[in-house]
């Protein structure tokens, strides 16, 4: 079990230059995967595959800001012509908000928000479902929360997102489960990443106001979701379509 | 490559690995999935010969089980059940509660009888809840340890004729959360596993009463099939595994999207 469950795949994962992206990146390519990370900033995505091609693994980078419809177009394109096709992919790449209660949030804060987490996972789903379709069938991963499902002081625009992110997930996953095209997602609570970082950064308090709403007292590894994303694209997952994982530590059961 | 390989050829080597209902379906088929993987696996239910043609099995393919006839309906039959663990293995590191009833007729709620009521709500709910005490006393004791419920999309969703078991269902997910949240930081991590239309006895018993039941559940899940058994199995033993060390009162819905 586990050993190779992804010999001879092509995947992608957006944002996979850093934290859950990146980690997954990794697990994917250790497991025999042809990785491709999508993500904009070059030199962390050029770390990132040289990790893996260290090791030899199989990996490559193509610059990718999601928030552009041609560059999505232009990934895609790229895919499809190096590799001729794809098998699952992980749309991972977001980005988050200052905390700001929703009356003092800004149009360019909606637009950064929703172009990102929603726009650019929407897109990437409209060319992935084709590619995965042509070859008899595949899994789709979103990266949605523990904000899909449940809301925080401050967090609206990017609550709204992630939980728009489960509806787009459960509404691709009726339209192609007859094509064998499987589409889920994982819902992380907080994870030790770069995102988390910045907001504790801005604001040190809370960081132990966050740990004392999870149970479990501690983050996340980024490894911890990027386990439960292969599990999800590999065999074990075959009747499971339209759903999500919430890997959160026992955030969130409290009313 | 070597270093990133997590190679987990298996993950539960000597682990002590308890399952109940595992004379059919999904119970009988993750056992045999732990054993393959290593575990020593007790497994409990009612029907004797069935249970012991499954230990069969699995020793035969080389693995190591012992079945101990059990109703989990019954206290004294679970304070024995655990026992003869703990006096055989003196731990338990890993739980499957899975023991469960169906009604092969649907009874409205208003035609339920209390005879019918009882049975499905001491087996299911009572049963799990029953068992989880004797697990979670033995997991403190020895430092942590992994539980995981079988519930149903029918913990979330309703159907017709099935308020008994939704509402055991629906039961099963409010223990499985409130013991996760008060047994987190005594490293025990409880999750449960909600299956949806599976090809196991239930769903053939029901079938009988059900003119045209398979094709109207096919209809109304996106895959358009019945799942298989190794299609749960596989998702209780990630839930069991290193893999899932962050997650906790939770479940994983595995439906071929009926329930979307």
């Amino acid at each position: 079990m586990n050993a190779r469950r992804f010999d001879d795949k092509v995947v992608l994962v957006t944002g996979g230059n850093s934290g859950i992206g990146r980690a997954t990146a990794i697990a994917f390519a250790a497991e025999g995967a042809s990785v491709v990370i999508a993500a904009r900033r070059e030199n962390l995505g050029a770390d990132v595959v040289d990790e893996i091609t260290g090791r030899d693994g199989k990996a490559e980078f193509i610059r990718t800001d999601v928030t552009e419809p041609g560059q999505v177009e232009a990934l895609f394109a790229a895919i499809g012509e190096r590799y001729g096709r794809l098998n699952h992919a992980f749309n991972n790449a977001g980005t988050g908000v200052p905390l700001r209660r929703l009356a003092n949030t800004t149009m360019e804060e909606w637009t950064a928000v929703m172009n990102t987490n929603l726009r650019g996972t929407w897109l990437c789903m409209k060319y992935e479902i084709p590619m995965i379709r042509k070859e008899g069938g595949g899994s789709i991963v979103n990266n949605s929360s523990v904000m899909g499902l449940r809301c925080n002081d401050g967090l609206s625009l990017y609550s709204a997102s992630k939980h728009a992110i489960l509806g787009l997930t459960r509404a691709a996953a009726l339209e192609v489960a007859h094509r064998k095209v499987r589409v889920n997602a994982v819902c992380p609570g907080f994870v030790d990443t770069d995102m988390a970082r910045k907001i504790f950064d801005h604001n040190p308090a809370a960081k132990d106001a966050i740990l004392a709403s999870v149970p479990l007292g501690r983050l996340a590894k980024p490894e911890e979701i990027a386990g439960a994303v292969l599990m999800l694209c590999s065999d074990a997952a075959t009747f499971m379509t339209g759903k999500e994982i919430v890997i959160a530590g026992g955030q969130g059961i409290r009313p | 490559m070597k270093e990133l390989i997590a190679v987990e050829e298996k993950r539960f080597t000597d682990k002590v690995v308890l399952v109940t209902g595992t004379t059919s379906g999904i119970g009988r088929t993750t056992a045999a999935a732990f054993a393959r993987e290593g575990a020593r696996v007790v497994t409990a239910a009612r029907r004797e010969k069935l249970g012991e043609s499954l230990v069969e099995e699995i020793t035969e393919a080389g693995g190591d089980a012992c079945f101990i006839k059990t109703d989990i309906r019954n206290p004294d039959d679970v304070d024995s059940l655990f026992n003869q663990i703990f006096e055989r293995y003196d731990r338990l590191d890993i739980a499957f509660n899975n023991g469960g009833v169906s009604h092969p007729h649907i009874p409205t709620v208003a035609k339920t009888t209390v005879e019918e009521w009882d049975e499905v709500i001491e087996t299911n709910a009572r049963g799990t809840w029953l068992c989880m005490k004797h697990e979670i006393n033995r997991m403190l004791k020895q430092g942590g340890g992994i539980i995981v419920n079988t519930s149903s999309i029918l913990g979330f969703t309703a159907d017709y004729g099935l308020s008994h078991y939704c509402a055991s269902k629906h039961a099963i997910l409010a223990l499985t959360r409130t013991a996760a949240l008060e047994y987190a930081p005594k490293n025990i991590r409880i999750n449960a596993v909600c299956p949806g239309p599976i090809q196991t006895e239930i769903l053939e018993r029901a079938a009988k009463y059900i003119p045209n039941m398979y094709d109207m559940v096919i209809a109304n899940t996106a895959m358009k099939r019945i799942g298989d058994t190794d299609e749960i199995s596989g998702i209780v033993l990630w839930l069991c595994s290193d893999e899932a060390s962050y997650m906790i009162g939770k479940e994983i819905s595995v439906d071929g999207g009926q329930s979307i």
